[in-house]
């Protein structure tokens, strides 16, 4: 993809020619070169080199147009602003989205730094090896049928017709490992693990070997478990999966389209257990992928959504802080409508507790690992959701696989159930987060 | 030099100066030259097999909330993808410049990547003698679809009569929503086989999102349409009708209560009720999982997989239906394959790598999302066929059970457990639905469901959905007649 100073320098061109006074563009390039391998052997090399730019556009009446195109030339840069301008005319009229007011404000200085892309046949030759790690794990572990290592090197810009103009560049790298069981008489079991860093080299790929064999031995001797209600204990990966499936709660556009289930008055309001507290904190060191600005160029930041269970903020755009009076918080996708996301989510640790918060001595709690199909069971704008998930019901300290279940409740009620956080954080790919005890939901197990 | 089909062989350094000028905003014959002398530079190189896809894609959405137009989004995307074989093992290599630089550069890293060298200068590079043009392209003025689509006017007028019309219709609105997309894909794929072909596509859907509350009570129920080939999809949409179906909807699941857990027969309903078949058994029979597997059917083609109640399809060939394709986008003709006859397993979706791997020869089912995605075995317009029971029958059969009448997403595991979230369900007593139910999730295991599957009704009904797997998101037809299941495990409080 060109410079963003040139495609600046293109974009001012071409909208003086089509008397366009008003744009901004957000652009990315991503490089990329993923590896499958299967039994010891390469099965699938993906590279791909992309670009986009998403291009809006305001007119006469300050009605908004949007255009996103993969054609970053100058001619797909006059397509894209030409269409946009026509599809303006269609723009809302009342609260048009406006740049963020805090476009040119300076980003958080982030100690970054990147990683040359490794060659192909070393990815492969790592993932070769890590595949072997875990079918050497156990005799049961007949194959890891979903693997992988991706590398990839993302450049992204956002710019403006009034000055504004940042870019930043980064590197990642990822492994997955999936391993899957047979037995004679069993059913087949699986379970994986995954870990993402700057590259290659810094990547914790025997930690993730480990966790993929160690996740998937011990689904291997599974039992029923009678339908019923539990004491559960939330997973890091598993709480917050939940956290965002219903981030609509702290989601300010949602709000104003009233498909939320907060208002805007629920700020200052007990929406959990005094017990919890949740940041969303793009900057938090332990994120990889920390990006200092949002899809509208503001600068991304550290930000309080529940306090002791008090609902704190949301998150908003430039529009849906104007409209609500509010600050932009950097959580914007730039588009036709602005959509807002949750960035990196924090879950800060409880304190100690006595024996009956202790896993290994716990009798009758279900310990939820991973949960599944959120996008099919979760009722987001009804606060419900009903799970798959990967599991172990908890006997006199000891683990026990659950063999197929679904979890079932309320997500405004599960906050408020929560009856402990443990002291000790753990880190995700998307965030970090104590394990969370919930003192009952409906379990589900398969006849 | 400017290039056209040689009479003698390239050598590779013509080929470092070479230059070609196919259309450039058409996938027409011009683009035979350049692409026959890649292919041929590909198979030169050392790879088995070697495939070129291109595509433009001219994409626009557009969002009516309560009663204002608040997103129209038009998406312009080209691309190429490269596949390269050497062995058992593939290579696929993606890049945003259609230029015969861009392309050569794509190709050579993925040679790179298989680790095939580039030979001397001097070596001889016979091109691919390709195929004339087989162009679906042609055929059904779908040269002219683009141009016949709605307007964005239309589009924004249509959606705020729609949703005034649901405004209408529903009790308790809190938030409405119309919704339309148009996807309009040209493609061109090249092979090493001789495979030259295009297609052009057209998709769309419209539909309503409609959430409804009272106090602590809340339902929200969506409802989609999809079509290929009409560009009048949108305007002859009867939005009335939709309104009506997902109005009643809503306020029939407000006051629901929460399903009970537990094990019950079950009625499902055709339509979307299909996505049990596309997600228990369908993915299952994808090449893919047999690569990997991942699925308990792989060695049981000829065996008895299922109800001898049950026969089931995998087509792209149905009318203007939303996963009908003329040709793949390995460009093979699409087909009608028979998946499961009277229970015993009949065939496998397979794509050209499936068949490579397993045996199982193509069925023209070869699909991705873009060009960003190499093409996998993936499902077409899915559905079970149709049985000898009327629906009347099928709920007498049960004393105390669930009606599943409108299904929502689902997926499926490597272990083969699958899992539905069911957006609207009632409580059968006696043969007789009497109450509605909210938060059921149906879970099991795909070769013991498709076994309790014991009686399908005469009616069956196709629905449009989206199925994303590993080449991405495709469109893809559901179906099945009303079907009765004779055990299930439904989760919820």
């Amino acid at each position: 993809m060109a410079k963003v100073q040139t495609i600046s320098q293109q974009a001012e061109a071409i909208a003086q020619k089509l008397n366009i006074a008003k744009y901004d563009i957000y652009g990315s390039s991503v490089d990329e070169t993923s590896v499958q391998v299967d039994k010891g052997k390469p099965k699938q090399v993906k590279a791909s080199n992309r670009s986009s730019v998403i291009v809006r556009v305001w007119n006469d009446q300050n009605q908004i147009g949007v255009t996103s195109t993969t054609d970053v030339d100058e001619t797909g840069l006059e397509m894209a602003l030409k269409t946009a301008y026509e599809a303006s005319s269609f723009g809302v009229k009342e609260n048009a989205p406006d740049f963020s007011p805090q476009a040119k404000e300076l980003t958080a200085e982030v100690d970054f730094t990147k990683s040359e892309p490794a060659p192909v046949p070393e990815l492969i030759e790592t993932l070769v090896d890590a595949e072997k790690g875990v079918l050497d794990s156990h005799e049961a572990i007949a194959s890891v049928p979903y693997n992988g290592i991706a590398q990839r090197e993302i450049e992204r810009f956002y710019l403006n017709s009034e000055g504004a103009q940042r870019s930043e560049e980064r590197t990642y790298a990822s492994v997955y490992l999936y391993g899957k069981t047979e037995q004679e008489g069993r059913k087949p079991r699986a379970a994986g693990a995954m870990r993402v860093k700057n590259g290659l080299a810094q990547l914790e790929v025997s930690d993730c070997v480990k966790e993929a064999a160690e996740k998937t031995i011990s689904h291997l001797d599974y039992e029923k478990i009678a339908s019923g209600k539990y004491p559960v204990v939330f997973s890091a990966e598993a709480f917050l999966s939940l956290l965002g499936a219903f981030s609509n709660m702290y989601n300010a556009q949602n709000i104003l389209d009233n498909r939320s289930l907060s208002t805007a008055e629920s700020i200052g309001t007990q929406v959990a257990s005094p017990l919890l507290s949740v940041y969303d904190d793009e900057l938090h060191l332990e994120n990889v992928s920390a990006e200092t600005f949002d899809g509208e160029g503001t600068p991304t930041r550290r930000l309080a959504l529940i306090e002791k269970g008090v609902l704190k903020n949301f998150i908003h755009s430039a529009g849906t802080a104007k409209r609500m009076n509010a600050e932009p918080t950097g959580h914007a996708s730039i588009g036709a409508k602005v959509s807002i996301g949750l960035n990196y989510i924090e879950v800060l640790p409880g304190e100690s507790a006595d024996d009956a918060y202790q896993l290994d001595k716990a009798d009758g709690v279900v310990l939820i690992d991973d949960l599944q199909a959120l996008h099919a069971g979760v009722n987001a704008l009804q606060g419900s959701f009903s799970l798959p998930f990967d599991g172990w019901l908890i006997k006199d300290g000891k683990r026990i696989s659950v063999e197929s279940a679904t979890v079932a409740g309320d997500f405004r009620q599960v906050l408020k159930s929560i009856e402990h956080i443990e002291p000790e954080a753990e880190t995700t790919p998307g965030g970090i987060c104590p394990r969370v005890w919930i003192s009952e939901l409906s379990i589900t197990g398969e006849a | 030099m400017t290039a056209a089909i040689f009479e003698q062989p390239l050598r590779l350094e013509q080929i470092l100066s070479l230059s070609y000028n196919a259309t450039p905003d058409k996938f027409d014959k011009t683009w035979k030259a350049p692409l026959s002398t890649l292919l041929g530079l590909g198979r030169a190189v050392g790879a088995d097999f070697v495939e070129f896809f291109l595509e433009r894609k001219n994409y626009i959405s557009c969002l009516a909330e309560d009663d204002a137009i608040t997103s129209i989004s038009p998406s312009l995307v080209s691309g190429a993808g490269v596949r390269v074989f050497k062995g058992s093992s593939d290579c696929y290599v993606s890049t945003n410049d259609l230029s015969f630089e861009g392309l050569k550069a794509a190709l050579e890293k993925g040679l790179a990547i298989m680790g095939l060298e580039m030979p001397d200068s001097t070596a001889s590079v016979p091109e691919i003698n390709l195929e004339p043009l087989r162009d679906y392209g042609l055929g059904r003025g779908k040269d002219n679809w683009l141009a016949s689509c709605p307007s964005m006017q239309t589009m924004g007028e249509v959606l705020l009569e729609a949703n005034a019309a649901l405004a209408e219709k529903a009790d308790h609105v809190q938030a409405r929503r119309a919704a339309y997309f148009r996807d309009c894909q040209e493609v061109l794929v090249a092979s090493s086989d001789g495979t030259f072909a295009r297609d052009i596509r057209l998709t769309q859907s419209v539909g309503f999102n409609l959430l409804c509350a009272d106090g602590e009570h809340r339902s929200s129920i969506g409802e989609r349409l999809g079509n290929t080939g009409d560009p009048s999809f949108l305007t002859a949409w009867d939005y009335s009708e939709t309104a009506e179906k997902v109005a009643e909807a809503a306020s029939n699941m407000l006051y629901a209560d929460y399903v009970e857990s537990g094990n019950y027969p079950i009625i499902m309903a055709n339509h979307f009720g299909g996505v049990i078949f596309h997600e228990a058994c369908g993915h299952l029979l994808e090449t893919t999982q047999i690569e990997k597997e991942t699925t308990p059917f792989m060695n049981k083609k000829g065996q008895k997989v299922a109800h001898e109640s049950l026969t089931a399809w995998d087509e792209g060939l149905s009318t203007e239906a939303f996963g009908t394709i003329d040709m793949d986008d390995e460009g093979m003709p699409v087909q009608r394959t028979l998946l499961i006859e009277n229970g015993i397993l009949k065939n496998f979706i397979s794509d050209r790598a499936g068949e490579m791997r397993t045996g199982h020869p193509r069925t023209g089912s070869g699909r991705r999302q873009g060009y960003t995605h190499a093409a996998a075995s993936r499902m077409r317009n899915t559905y079970i066929a149709p049985g000898e029971h009327t629906v009347e029958e099928l709920f007498a059969s049960v004393d105390k059970g669930i009606y599943c009448k409108k299904m929502g997403g689902g997926s499926v595991g490597p272990t083969g457990q699958f899992n539905f979230a069911v957006d609207e369900a009632y409580l059968i007593e006696d043969g007789k639905i009497t109450k509605p139910l909210k938060g059921a999730t149906l879970i099991g295991e795909a070769t013991g469901i498709m076994n309790k599957i014991s009686m399908c009704s005469d009616d069956i009904s196709l629905a449009p959905g989206f199925c994303g797997s590993v080449s991405g998101s495709v469109y893809v037809t559901v179906g099945q007649p009303h079907i009765r299941v004779d055990d299930i495990t439904v989760g919820g409080r």
